[in-house]
């Protein structure tokens, strides 16, 4: 039999209230007891209350028609719809208006923060009034502004603002000429498919012989003129397989074409404008945050001004300023919810609102609308994270 | 090989580097792309700047009572000087605004105390704004005793329902914040799972929705008969909202105190709420105290969302006016006063925090 | 004349100033520079902080422009033209006081960056010669690592075969010791010896006198923007002529 170690008495036990351990255990256990109670009495309290409205609970009515219409939808959606499909349908918004707000709010946010650090003194200046104007006015104000102030104004039908007669804004929205593909066309998406591959295909050969023999081609810019010339030409040579459809007036409206509605208009700008203002800031720290010192070694190496910034400034930029972006696109996602002050179709506006008022079913439409934004918050955290963990600058 | 130099006198710069021309040439003329540059900037500014100072300057109306007083050139500013209390006040009885004015006069005069440096008794004042100031403010505002007519919350708004809102999103956050923050670094693993949901339970949802929560699932939880009053309700969920960022900046001024603060403590023999509450939190809070700053900026603008449950905030009540039917067709004034209301209190705030960042980087340096 | 100094003589001139100076807005700090460095040479400058020392190295490779005078580096005089300025910077090496590694390249990458985009150098042959260096300054089996996972001693040492691989004909050296702990000054110490040796040209800024004295063929004491004073070791050691020396001398040695 083995021998047992001998161990060192501890002295006398303490009471269970002096013992760490314990006092750990009984801490939690009561935290367990104090928020099950907390649930249990208002779940108790909501049973009764939807009890003495006469609500039902469940999910059952998310097969009812809704009999409502929506003025923008990305599938087909009537009146005749469920409400389950109004809950796609104002999620499918949610998404687009976010992530064509991001789009611009990345162009936008970028160019400014560069501006922001320009050598040229007016450029930087007007780059930060910029930021500091539109990041210090409350978002909902610039969306009302954008709305009432600005579209709502608009001329009637009648006296649209027009560019060269084929593109109309007025208060109704803004109108745009919709293509209208002929057969032949296939082949534009076909060389633009064509001068991709070529382009990645260019890029990887590039950088192989870059390796091996040192040389190295401007792929850049000719991957470029691939990607714009290729399809151009295609467009050309087979006799520009595209009519138009032209937005028109008729009566007291345009007919035809291709709408943006103006509550689309006024958030997608109002979101853009204000998350810039944030991005740009973001750019402008992550670019200082790289110490002077690093320029100059670039610099000492003989390395031009570009390539000072390609391979020794903006890979280190980047690390400092993609968590920070990203949390700027959530913000912007989140706040996409304004919608529902001007009316726009989204997530909260025809789920958490017209939905919620028709059926009455509050703790279903909240919980659900709750999870969608959480959903999307941790899908990116997740990906931040990763990020995160990849590039990471290993130190000791 | 010596070699010994006679001391030159130092000379002025050549008269190419400096002065105003060589600044004109260095910052805005100092190559063609440059140059191009700056004039496509003084073009924009041009073309911004002459409309809206004619607009909102020299074609202006100023003076007077209702629309005909404007002449429609310029902006109508007698849109928002006939309206002028009722943007400040919202529908506050005319005679009981001096109340309103003492309680923001004395909150004003108490965060001035905190934030100029010098002032002596900072943590009392600060215990003062955070104890003390909420009861004044609610006997001064709400009233119903000493002597003070009761005033219902429904008659609340404008920019006064604005700072009412923040300050007590505010007031409620910290102390929960400062919980949620200690329990995200606890040991303990329940504690911890429990904070760390919760913060980013709050942290991933927007803001409306946990007003349209507050608004319409929290009478669900109440016991059947027991109504909460709309304002109270709007506290709730900006406090809750407000708690979990503001727990994520302590946790985050935590973080910067070195480990070895809280050990020296412990081998004194503090016991955990000590070690915090005389050693780690003291510390930290002066850290956090820009981020807390900016979220408190952040909450400031976000509380424009409470309109959309039917509170008239500042720009609530803005927008209401508009649609008032003797001065239809002034929302650009409505907008620029309120944009211009809201943008000095957070840029003001927005220096401040970077003012004490820059003093802080500055403490830190050997 | 030392016999050193004698040998390094009767190089050619590597950089040449005259007349160089340098305002910082209003404030002259570099002052009717005029020196020149010959092939070969070894030069150490010092002197009190804000002397413009550091400047003065810095307008060899033209991190700092200067605004009147002449300066000619390899026998290339340095203008505003930007491929000139490069043509310059291939021939000079700089070692900082902060070392200045790119943290997100490996040790190897930092000393491929340039050979590969700037000599056009393939990848295998340019690794080939980084090891070669890393080697030389005994550090080669920390290749893979990164700048952050080394000790400053490690990093300064690869941040001088880093320079080397651009087979530079003079070297800079902005007070390469001066972040370091003590322990790892002399291995940082020991190298740039061993570079003298072999008969690089050569200029440190730099406050060990150790260092000058053993491997200096000029030390160049500067003050308020101007050569005070210039001399071969020995002699400026052990003779200083002007006050202003004599003064500096007796602060740092002193103790």
């Amino acid at each position: 039999m083995p021998v047992r170690p001998k161990v060192h008495s501890l002295g006398p036990k303490p009471p269970f209230w002096r013992d760490r351990a314990k006092r750990a255990l009984t801490f939690q256990l009561l935290l367990v007891a104090a928020v099950a109670a907390f649930l249990l009495y208002i779940i108790g309290n909501t049973q009764d209350n939807l009890a003495a409205r006469g609500i039902t609970t469940g999910f059952g009515f998310l097969t009812n028609t809704a009999g409502f219409g929506i003025v923008q939808s990305l599938i087909d959606y009537s009146s005749q719809s469920t409400y389950g499909r109004t809950f796609v349908v104002g999620l499918l918004n949610t998404l687009m208006v976010s992530a064509l707000g991001i789009l611009a709010a990345t162009i936008i946010g970028f160019t400014v923060g560069i501006a922001r650090l320009s050598p040229n003194w007016l450029i930087a200046r007007l780059a930060n009034a910029y930021i500091e104007i539109f990041r210090n006015i409350p978002l909902l104000l610039q969306i009302f502004f954008w709305y009432f102030a600005v579209l709502r104004a608009m001329p009637s039908p009648r006296d649209s603002m027009t560019l060269g007669e084929v593109a109309f804004l007025n208060v109704r929205g803004l109108f745009l000429p919709e293509p209208q593909f002929l057969s032949g066309f296939g082949f534009i998406p076909l060389a633009f498919g064509v001068a991709i591959v070529a382009s990645i295909v260019l890029s990887i050969w590039n950088r192989r012989r870059h390796e091996a023999t040192g040389k190295r081609l401007p792929a850049g810019w000719i991957s470029l003129g691939l990607i714009l010339g290729l399809p151009l030409l295609v467009l050309v040579v087979t006799g520009v397989p595209v009519t138009w459809d032209v937005p028109e007036l008729r009566g007291f409206n345009f007919r035809g074409g291709f709408t943006v509605i103006p509550e689309f208009l006024a958030l997608w700008l109002a979101l853009s404008i204000y998350t810039a203002s944030f991005i740009a800031e973001i750019v402008r720290s992550g670019i200082q945050a790289i110490p002077h010192g690093q320029t100059e070694a670039a610099q000492a190496l003989s390395l031009p001004r570009n390539l000072v910034l390609r391979l020794v400034v903006v890979p280190q930029a980047l690390r400092v300023i993609i968590p920070p972006l990203t949390s700027q696109y959530l913000n912007l996602i989140k706040n996409s919810s304004l919608a529902t002050a001007i009316g726009y179709p989204d997530l909260v506006s025809v789920f958490a609102g017209t939905t919620l008022n028709q059926t009455g079913q509050a703790i279903e439409v909240i919980t659900m609308t709750m999870a969608v934004y959480l959903t999307i918050s941790l899908l990116v955290s997740m990906f931040m994270n990763w990020f995160n963990a990849r590039v990471a600058l290993v130190e000791r | 090989m010596t070699i010994q130099h006679k001391m030159i006198a130092p000379r002025p710069a050549p008269r190419s580097t400096v002065g105003p021309l060589a600044w004109l040439r260095a910052n805005l003329f100092s190559g063609p792309v440059n140059s191009f540059f700056t004039l496509l900037g003084l073009y924009l500014l041009y073309l911004l700047l002459t409309p809206t100072i004619q607009w909102a300057f020299l074609n202006a109306d100023w003076i007077g009572t209702t629309r005909d007083d404007c002449s429609r050139e310029g902006a109508c500013w007698v849109f928002v000087s006939a309206r002028f209390t009722q943007f400040i006040y919202g529908l506050y009885p005319r005679g009981e605004i001096w109340r309103v004015d003492v309680t923001f006069v004395t909150f004003a005069a108490l965060i001035a105390w905190l934030a100029l440096p010098r002032l002596p008794y900072k943590r009392w004042v600060a215990v003062a704004v955070l104890v003390v100031f909420p009861v004044f403010a609610y006997f001064m505002l709400y009233g119903g005793h000493f002597g003070l007519p009761l005033v219902e919350t429904h008659r609340w708004g404008g920019l006064m329902l604005t700072l009412v809102l923040a300050v007590v999103g505010m007031v409620g956050a910290l102390p929960i914040g400062i919980l949620l923050a200690l329990g995200r670094r606890s040991q303990m693993p329940i504690v911890k799972s429990f904070c760390v949901v919760f913060i980013e339970f709050w942290r991933g949802v927007p803001l409306i929705t946990v007003l349209f929560m507050a608004s319409v699932m929290l009478p669900l939880f109440m016991p059947t008969g027991v109504s909460v009053d709309r304002l109270i309700r709007a506290f709730i969920g900006i406090t809750l909202f407000q708690s979990a960022y503001m727990a994520e900046v302590i946790r985050g001024g935590l973080q910067a105190i070195p480990r070895g603060q809280e050990e020296a403590a412990a081998a004194l023999g503090m016991s955990y709420w000590m070690r915090m509450g005389l050693i780690v939190l003291p510390q930290a809070l002066k850290m956090m105290i820009p981020g807390i700053v900016n979220t408190f900026i952040s909450l400031f603008k976000d509380t424009t969302l409470v309109m959309i449950i039917g509170l008239f905030d500042l720009l609530g009540i803005v927008q209401a006016a508009l649609s008032d039917s003797r001065w239809l067709g002034f929302s650009l004034e409505g907008y620029v006063f309120a944009a211009f209301m809201f943008w000095i209190f957070c840029f003001s705030m927005s220096r401040y925090s970077q003012y004490l960042e820059r003093k802080l980087h500055t403490g830190h340096k050997r | 004349m030392t016999e050193q100094a004698t040998q390094a003589g009767s190089g050619t001139p590597m950089v040449e100033m005259r007349g160089v100076n340098k305002w910082y807005g209003d404030f002259h700090v570099l002052r009717d520079i005029d020196f020149e460095v010959r092939r070969g040479e070894r030069i150490v400058i010092c002197g009190p902080s804000g002397s413009g020392k550091s400047t003065l190295i810095r307008c060899i490779n033209h991190l700092e422009e200067h605004q009147s005078g002449e300066i000619v580096v390899g026998g290339i005089p340095l203008t505003q033209d930007v491929k000139r300025i490069e043509q310059i910077r291939r021939n000079v090496g700089m070692v900082f006081q902060h070392f200045n590694l790119f943290p997100h390249l490996t040790v190897l990458e930092n000393c491929c960056l340039s050979p590969m985009w700037v000599q056009k150098k393939p990848r295998r042959e340019a690794e080939e010669q980084a090891m070669r260096y890393l080697e030389r300054v005994r550090i080669a089996e920390q290749a893979r690592k990164y700048p952050g996972q080394l000790s400053g001693g490690q990093q300064q040492r690869v941040a001088i075969a880093r320079s080397l691989c651009m087979h530079p004909e003079v070297m800079l050296f902005d007070e390469p010791t001066s972040a370091l702990d003590p322990e790892m000054i002399k291995e940082v110490l020991d190298v740039m010896v061993e570079l003298a040796k072999e008969g690089m040209t050569m200029l440190c800024v730099t406050h060990e006198m150790g260092f000058a004295k053993t491997v200096a063929d000029r030390v160049i004491f500067m003050d308020q923007g101007q050569i005070i004073e210039e001399n071969a070791p020995e002699p400026f050691f052990n003779d200083p002529q002007s006050e202003r020396t004599q003064l500096f001398l007796s602060q740092i040695l002193g103790h």
